[in-house]
């Protein structure tokens, strides 16, 4: 795969027009996260509804390459109306096949994990657990 | 074309065997210098013969081999101090310009910084000339403050005469940023700070391996650099200080080696450099930076200098052809490294750069070690191309190709 395919249109509309872009007034849950490889940031805010206990509204801000910030702004829309346990349940391979299944090296797929990152680290705290992050060992390389 | 007027890069490259390398089926473009330089095969010979003929540990064996390597360790010593300009016995063997900066950190500063002293360095520095000061200053109750630029990227002397006029203890400063190319007058800062008297820690990672060196007419009283970003083995790099200051500071490691005599309840040091030559040193990886030393001088560091301003030229002139490009970092080509930080249109560095890796162009995105740097500059990050000795204008043009298909790809 070349970048040519990992820069789709719809990533690069995600990166120029980021949707759920912006902050919340009163939000439930604030997390944040960089990655100090590159210096990305994202920061998820949530609003909890219950009944079952499910995402009412997300936003986020952050600023990083178009993997990251797409990334982070599809996962919002993604979220979006999902239960917690769903958050839970999230896996890499959810978040990469959202993105199209790019091809991405150990260092960039760093980029397309860290809106999930801050997502789990988020609801997970929010639930009384810890996100211990599978990737955080090498969060340096 | 592979020849600047300077250099003869066809026949310089055949020294080095990674050049050879095909990366995602392209000939290698490295140009990523700023962060490590590549090793010719005279480096790499330099190690393999030590290990394969007369490994064995310095100055405490009597033996043939104890003897060889002695011998070869020490000569490194004087063959880089020459490189230099300074005497061998100013000159430490240290892990790399990080560990120099550590080291005057620890066996200067915990000793010579007392509370309320301004440590002075400035916006421009790589973060091992920050942080080791943040730290010090931390411990001791001193203050770090920071001079600032000016816009084209050069020192604001206006701010640094008023940070000298509070008498600070410490003058921590770049010789060349690793971002913007700035090339700091040293010389003269180092003498304004000692009329202030301030002791003085230059920086020179990415000067030593790029232009002629003169650390005693520099008047400084430390000097840093590492080996690997010229030509040499990671591991190994410098620490020069004046011997007086050396003789009169703590040693950094205790163990082997630093020692002159251990009792039951205190010890005496060993004679400068060895007393900051604890434990066994990295004997052949310093053997591998004599050896790059011989092969840099063997060429002259006027002319990698001559061949790099070139190159800078050709690749200014080139890149503003295309759209989109922003470079940063002083105009002056006379006043710069071989460096050019940029951006391009709204391409993030990291996007940029694994593009351009799929062309074989390999140079660095991101902070580069350098945030309050970037902060200034009001970016996040920035992509870097930095030159050596075997680039040429070739590698230019693959830059500037690749660049090109990357405006494609984002359609910029």
């Amino acid at each position: 795969m070349s970048s040519a395919d990992i820069y789709r249109e719809m990533i690069l509309d995600y990166y120029r027009n980021p949707r759920n872009f912006g902050k919340l007034g009163k939000p439930d849950i604030t997390a944040h996260d960089t990655n100090p490889l590159c210096g990305d940031e994202v920061e998820m805010q949530i609003v909890v509804g219950s009944d079952p206990k499910k995402i009412e509204q997300i936003t986020f801000i952050g600023k990083g390459c178009a993997i990251s910030v797409a990334s982070a702004s599809m996962l919002t829309e993604l979220a979006k109306g999902k239960q917690l346990d769903w958050v839970k349940q999230l896996a890499k391979e959810d978040v990469l096949k959202m993105l199209g299944n790019p091809e991405l090296g150990p260092s960039r797929i760093k980029c397309a994990l860290l809106g999930m990152k801050v997502l789990k680290t988020g609801v997970y705290a929010y639930m009384g657990a810890n996100y211990e992050d599978p990737e955080g060992t090498e969060s340096t390389r | 074309m592979l020849q600047t007027e300077t250099l003869d890069v066809a026949k310089i490259r055949k020294d080095f065997p990674i050049l050879k390398r095909k990366v995602h089926g392209k000939r290698l473009v490295y140009l990523d210098n700023a962060a490590t330089s590549q090793k010719p095969k005279q480096v790499i010979d330099a190690l393999v013969d030590y290990y394969s003929r007369y490994n064995s540990n310095v100055h405490r064996s009597v033996h043939t081999l104890g003897e060889e390597a002695t011998e070869a360790y020490e000569s490194s010593r004087d063959k880089v101090a020459r490189f230099v300009g300074v005497g061998p016995r100013e000159l430490v063997f240290v892990r790399g310009t990080t560990e120099a900066s550590n080291l005057v950190r620890y066996s200067w500063g915990e000793k010579f910084v007392k509370p309320r002293d301004k440590l002075v360095t400035t916006l421009m520095e790589h973060h091992s000339n920050v942080v080791p000061w943040q730290l010090l200053a931390k411990r001791t109750g001193a203050r770090l403050v920071f001079v600032g630029l000016l816009r084209d990227g050069t020192l604001d002397f206006a701010q640094l005469e008023k940070a000298l006029s509070e008498s600070p203890r410490l003058v921590a400063i770049a010789h060349c940023s690793n971002v913007l190319g700035t090339i700091n007058d040293v010389r003269k800062i180092c003498s304004m700070a000692k009329k202030a008297g301030a002791t003085t820690f230059v920086d020179g990672a990415q000067a030593v391996p790029h232009m002629p060196s003169d650390v005693d007419a520099i008047g400084c009283d430390f000097y840093a650099f590492s080996g690997h970003k010229m030509l040499g083995p990671t591991g190994i790099g410098v620490l020069v200080g004046k011997r007086s200051l050396l003789a009169d500071m703590e040693p950094f490691q205790g163990g082997g080696e630093m020692i002159r005599e251990v009792f039951p309840d205190h010890s005496t040091w060993n004679d400068v450099p060895h007393k900051f030559e604890a434990g066994t040193v990295n004997i052949a990886d310093s053997i591998g930076l004599g050896a790059a030393v011989d092969y840099l001088s063997s060429i002259g560091m006027a002319r990698v200098r001559d061949h790099e301003v070139k190159l800078l030229k050709y690749a200014t002139e080139v890149l503003q052809g295309v759209k989109g490009f922003k470079e940063y970092g002083p105009m002056d080509t006379d006043a710069r490294g071989g460096v050019i930080s940029f951006n391009l249109a709204d391409i993030h560095p990291h996007d940029l750069a694994t593009i351009l890796d799929e062309d074989g162009v390999a140079i660095r995105s991101g902070h580069h070690c350098a945030q309050p740097l970037m902060n200034w500059l009001g970016v996040a990050a920035t992509s870097r191309a930095s030159f050596y000795l075997y680039n040429s204008y070739d590698d230019i043009d693959a830059l500037k190709s690749s660049l090109e298909r990357a405006r494609e790809i984002f359609k910029v």
